[in-house]
This record gives structure tokens, C-alpha cells and sequence, in this order.
């Protein structure tokens, strides 16, 4: 489960002042369900994500996951969250086997218990054959069952997807998406970014559609579309947003 | 704390380290290898100047001392010189290191010394050029010859003794034992040698795990672990302080056994040479007891040298722009470290104070055998102040989103 109320990231720059990545962004997402997070680069989505994840303080607002406060208690909340981004990147000199024993071990798992769960995701993503080979060498499939399996180790009940398929082949994004809906079926809360149209689409039981940094609406495909009277999800995200295009 | 995570991020980071071709050779090749054979090598070929310049027999011009027979067919016997004919321009000959000295006689300089009379022999030279100083040497003790010669047939001729002159004789005698010479002049070099060893074991493992790790990307992985964000410091930082004391480490048993390999191989001529004078013995002599002290001081002086360098490399966003700012800071530790080898510069309570230069001092005093136990403690003291500061700093910068998420 995570609940955000009412969350805020202002970052400070030099020479822009003051942003606000994040603005008064409240939602919630129920175990069992993909909550797609919908904007244009620089829109706050990753700014959103991290904050939620703990690599970020919020500058105000809250949200609990998995029954955690991110504020008072950010070990406590990675510890029940998978966080997977294009930018999360592994270890080159290490194995992938020994990548993901290091987050287990970190996840303060016994050695005996990371064993037996790297068999049962290397079953499951079909890793067996690269298992002990350094990541360094990893074509982008293998990075990314790599770091799913990572990420899976310590079995959170909260994901955190963060434009996952960004700069991957049709085949890898593809499985990443099968991977996503499998995380459903196990009953696990997901957040999934994206800027990708047909991904939420295909995926998302529900979307907010995030732009500079609020939340501009929120609901099923469907009722995003009805409330446009549009066919196509996109031009509905474009009115939602309050996107004025040039002529 | 959870020494647990601290453990687990260490070992990991060692064996992602020992990985990189890099770190193995600044951590392990650069001390074990380079380190004792450019020390070698470069005494060794100081050794070798100084000696050929010694074998050489300096061309010396006499300029006048044509009335002056006698005086000239000594200075020809003399083997140790090359008496080579005057010309106009010896001076440039002199800076062109054609010629090493010149010697003017001035007029009737013979005569004048029969008649009792005191002329002045001018000897030009090139200051500061090794060659020109021996000859000077050579040419100084002829004419100190000549004088007490002459003096010594004008005291006859008035029916003197020659004691008159020279009621007394002085001779000079080392009395410091063997290892406070040693001390003293290996005790300038070898903190030296040690405060750049650990300065440039630290460099790179904390490169590589800070800057190196967000250029990579693996940064915001790592900080994804419910690792509380201090052990991971500690982790990492622990890491550099084995990379810094490693090569310390490594570099004085190579260098230890280098000495006693060559100690053996000079046999019994090396312990009498280092005995006698340490001004070229290839084994100076130094207290035993101040090599452990010095490995003591220099505990906290990597600390201090693993956290700031780990500050550092932290802010920047990749491995390059990390050795841009690193790569100045070799001076700051270079200047004192030289500093405290100047002679002259003895420890006092306020240097005891000013870090990398106190450990310089008072390892020159240890490795002599002396023990100023209140300035060994100020040091000891203020250099764990100094790295407990730099290290709650690494954790700070650590903590700091805008240096870890620097765009
Ligand atoms: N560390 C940072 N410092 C300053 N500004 C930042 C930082 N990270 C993101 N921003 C700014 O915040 C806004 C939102 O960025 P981001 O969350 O990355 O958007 P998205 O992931 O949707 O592309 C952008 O204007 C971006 O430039
Ligand atoms: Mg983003």
C-alpha cells in the first residue's frame, strides 16, 4: 500500500531558483494494483519516485508505505520496496549472482535464504546460464533480469518502477511489462512511471497524469477518456494537462 | 551503526576493488615495486654522480704567475689537478663547465711571500656547481699547504719553533650513536616517503567508490538497500583507509627487505660502513623501537587522509572531474611533508599542531631514538581530532542530496 498526501519536492538551483519537482501530489495505490504515473520529461516523475523511495526527503507532505512513515522511517520503508530505474544501474565487476547476494545481504538476509531465492528467480527470469559472469559484459536483457532479480530479493510488497523500459529493444521492454503484470498477480503494490502512451494502456489499472510537478487527474483509461470525450489517450493526457501547444 | 552492513559493504567493495587492473596496480604494483626502485635508483644514481664527479681531476687555469716559477711547477706535480694555459676567456669558460676554477697570482706572489709580505690568491669559481666545488676543495688545500709551508720557513729563518704558529691542532669525532645519525637523515625521508604512500593509496579506491559509483550509476542502487546511510560510509571509508595503509604497508616491506638483501650482499661492509658515518652508507642504522611509533602516528594521519580525500571525490560527478580536484591536494600534503625535512626545524608545541608537518617532526625525533612523549601526544591528540572531524564531514556530504544526486 502507499499512501502520498499532499507531497512536495522543491529542489534549490542556481540559476533557476527555486523548482518545484513535486507539487501537493496526493494519491493512493491498493496492494494488487498498478498505478501508472503519466508525464513528459521533467515533469516530476522521477523526482516523485525517489521521494517515495527514500533516496529523496520530501520538502513537505508525507506518504506511508507499506504501513512506514518515508520520513520517520526510511529504512524501514526500502526494506519493503523494490526500486528499479533506468538509472539504478548493477555493479560491472561484479557476478550477477554476486550483485544480487550483496542486496540481499544488505536487505539483512542469511546467506542459506538469499541462495534459495536466487534459484527461485533465476528459474522464473531464465538466468541460470549467466548467472556467474560478470555484469560488465551483460547484454541489456541480462542487465534488466539482473536488476529485476535484485530488486526481488528480499521480496518486497511494494514496486517501484521508474521509466523501467526507457532506452531498451521491443523484446526486453516487452518482458519487463509481462514481469510488471506478474508483480500484480502476486498481489504486490506497483508505481510505474512512464511517458509512453500504449505502456499505461497495456498496463495500468489506473493513471495519474503528472505535469510540472502536480497531479492534474487520476482514474482508469476509461475514465480519462469519457471525461475528455476523447478516443485517443494522448490527446486526452494533452487536455488534462493543460498543455497549450503552439500552433 | 550495524556492523553487519558495515562488514558487507567492506567486503564487497574489496572485491569489486581487487577487480580493476586500476586499483591493483595503485594499491599493490606501484608500492611494492616502483616505490623501492625509484628510492633505489635515484640514491643510487646521487651515489653515482657524486662519485664520477669525485674521480674526475678538475681543469684548473692559473691566471698570471708568470714571475711565480716555483708556485706553478708545484701546482703541475699536484696529480689531483689538470693545470691547462691560460686564456682571455676563462671566465666563460668557467660557466660553459669547460673549466672548473681559475686561480689569479698576483704580481711578484713569490717574491712578496720571501719578502714577508701577505698577497691575496683569488680563486673564481661556479657557485653551486658540484664539479667547480670539488676543485675549489682541491685548490684551497694546495695553497692552505703553501701558507703553512711558508710560514714555517719564515719562523725558521727568525729561529722559531713552528708551534708558534700553530700552538694547538683540532680534530673532529662523532660521539651520536649510529642510529641517531641514521635517524636523522633517514628520519627526514622515509615520513616523507610515508605520508605520500598512504595519500596515494587512499586516491584511488575512493575515487572509484564515490565519484566512479555515481558516474555508473550504482550509487542510487546501493542507496535503493535499507542500509542505513552511515554504514555505508564507514564501509567505503574503511575500504580506503586499507587501500592507504596497504600501500604504506606494502611499500616499507618491500623497501625493508630490499635494505637487508643489499645489506647482505655488502656483507660484513655495510654493517661497519653504517656504524661509521651514514652520510654514504647504503644501510643507515635507525631505532628499531621509532619505526613502530612512526607506524603509530601514522594511524590517524590515514584516517585523516581517507575521509578528506573520500569527501572530495564525493562531490564530484565523475572519476575526472574527482582527480581534477584531488590531484591539487598532493601539493598541501607535499609542503609540509618537505618542510619538515628542512634541517634546522625542531618540534615546539605550536608545529606540534599543524598536521602531516608534526608527523614529520616527531618521526624524524622517533626514528633517532627520542621520545618527547607530551608533543608525541598533542600529535597523536590533535591528528584524531583532525580525522574525526573529516570523517563526521564525509558522512554529512554523504547525507546531502544535492551532492549525491549533483546534476
Ligand atoms: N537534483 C536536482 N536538482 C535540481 N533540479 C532537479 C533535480 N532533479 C530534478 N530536477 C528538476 O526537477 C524537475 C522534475 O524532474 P524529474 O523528476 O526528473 O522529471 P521526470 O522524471 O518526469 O522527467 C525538472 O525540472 C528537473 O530539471
Ligand atoms: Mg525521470
Amino acid at each position: 500500500m502507499i499512501e502520498a498526501v499532499n507531497l512536495t519536492k522543491i529542489f534549490r538551483d542556481k540559476k533557476r531558483g527555486e523548482i518545484f519537482a513535486t507539487k501537493d501530489v496526493s494519491f493512493r495505490v491498493v496492494p494488487g494494483e498498478i498505478y501508472g504515473l503519466l508525464g513528459a520529461n521533467g515533469a516530476g516523475k522521477t523526482s516523485t519516485l525517489r521521494v517515495l523511495a527514500t533516496l529523496l526527503a520530501p520538502s513537505s507532505g508525507s506518504a506511508v508505505i507499506a504501513g512506514h512513515d518515508i520520513v520517520r522511517a526510511p529504512e524501514k520503508v526500502r526494506a519493503h520496496v523494490g526500486f528499479l530505474a533506468a538509472s539504478t544501474a548493477l555493479y560491472g565487476r561484479l557476478t550477477a549472482r554476486e550483485m544480487i547476494t550483496y542486496f540481499g545481504r544488505l536487505n539483512g538476509m542469511a546467506d542459506a535464504a538469499i541462495r534459495a531465492r536466487i534459484k527461485l528467480l533465476a528459474d522464473e527470469l531464465d538466468m541460470h546460464e549467466f548467472l556467474d559472469r560478470r555484469c560488465e559484459k551483460f547484454s541489456t536483457g541480462m542487465k534488466q533480469k539482473t536488476s529485476i532479480a535484485r530488486t526481488l530479493i528480499h521480496d518486497p510488497a511494494v514496486m517501484i518502477f521508474d521509466e523501467p523500459t526507457l532506452g531498451l529493444d521491443v523484446m526486453t521492454a516487452r518482458a519487463i511489462v509481462r514481469f510488471v503484470r506478474d508483480c500484480r498477480a502476486r498481489g504486490k503494490t506497483v508505481i510505474y512511471s512512464t511517458h509512453v502512451m500504449s505502456e499505461v494502456e497495456k498496463l495500468c489499472d489506473r493513471v495519474g497524469i503528472i505535469h510540472d510537478g502536480r497531479l492534474c487527474a487520476e482514474g482508469t483509461v476509461g475514465d480519462l477518456l469519457t471525461r475528455t470525450g476523447e478516443t485517443d489517450l494522448e490527446e486526452a493526457f494533452v487536455k488534462l494537462a493543460g498543455i497549450k501547444e503552439a500552433a | 551503526m550495524n556492523w553487519r552492513s558495515i562488514r558487507t559493504i567492506y567486503t564487497k567493495e574489496l572485491r569489486d576493488l581487487l577487480r580493476d587492473k586500476r586499483t591493483v596496480r595503485s594499491m599493490i604494483v606501484i608500492p611494492l615495486i616502483v616505490m623501492p626502485a625509484l628510492t633505489f635508483g635515484v640514491g643510487k644514481i646521487a651515489t653515482m654522480v657524486v662519485s664520477k664527479a669525485r674521480a674526475e681531476t678538475p681543469s684548473v687555469m692559473v691566471l698570471g704567475g708568470a714571475d711565480s716559477p716555483d708556485v706553478i711547477t708545484q701546482l703541475k706535480k699536484e696529480a689531483k689537478i689538470n693545470l691547462v694555459p691560460e686564456a682571455a676567456d676563462w671566465a666563460q669558460q668557467i660557466s660553459d663547465k669547460k673549466l672548473r676554477v681559475a686561480v689569479r697570482l698576483p704580481e711578484k706572489f713569490e717574491a712578496g711571500l720571501k719578502a714577508g709580505a701577505a698577497p691575496t690568491v683569488t680563486i673564481y669559481h661556479y657557485e653551486g656547481e658540484l664539479k667547480s666545488g670539488f676543485a675549489v676543495g682541491e685548490m684551497e688545500k694546495f695553497f692552505r699547504g703553501l701558507s703553512a709551508q711558508t710560514a714555517k720557513e719564515r719562523l725558521a729563518e727568525h729561529g722559531l719553533p713552528a708551534t708558534l704558529v700553530q700552538p694547538f691542532e683540532t680534530k673532529r669525532e662523532n660521539v651520536a650513536p649510529p642510529e641517531k645519525v641514521g635517524g636523522n637523515t633517514l628520519g627526514g625521508i622515509l615520513p616523507y616517503m610515508i605520508i605520500i604512500l598512504c595519500f596515494m593509496g587512499a586516491v584511488y579506491p575512493a575515487l572509484d567508490m564515490t565519484a566512479g559509483e555515481k558516474e555508473r550509476g550504482t550509487m542510487e542502487t546501493l542507496l535503493c538497500s535499507p542500509v542505513n546511510r552511515v554504514d555505508i560510509v564507514l564501509g567505503k571509508f574503511l575500504m580506503v583507509l586499507t587501500g592507504s595503509l596497504s600501500a604504506m604497508a606494502l611499500s616499507l616491506l618491500s623497501m625493508s627487505v630490499s635494505f637487508f638483501l643489499l645489506g647482505s650482499m655488502f656483507g660484513g661492509r655495510a654493517a661497519a660502513v653504517a656504524g661509521a658515518a651514514a652520510t654514504s652508507a647504503p644501510l643507515p642504522m635507525i631505532d628499531p623501537l621509532g619505526i613502530f611509533g612512526v607506524l603509530a602516528m601514522v594511524l590517524p594521519v590515514a584516517v585523516l587522509f581517507s575521509a578528506v580525500i573520500f569527501t572530495v571525490a564525493l562531490f564530484a560527478k565523475s572519476f575526472k572531474e574527482a582527480q581534477s580536484y584531488v590531484q591539487p591536494m598532493v601539493f598541501v600534503i607535499i609542503m609540509p611533508a618537505i618542510i619538515g625535512m628542512l634541517p634546522g626545524i625542531d618540534l615546539n608545541a605550536r608545529l606540534a599542531l599543524v598536521p602531516i608537518l608534526n608527523l614529520s617532526l616527531v618521526c624524524k625525533e622517533m626514528l633517532s631514538g627520542v621520545w618527547h612523549w607530551n608533543y608525541i601526544a598533542i600529535i597523536f591528540g590533535s591528528t584524531c581530532v583532525y580525522a574525526g572531524v573529516a570523517l563526521a564531514l564525509a558522512v554529512r556530504m554523504f547525507n546531502r542530496e544535492d551532492v549525491i544526486f549533483r546534476t
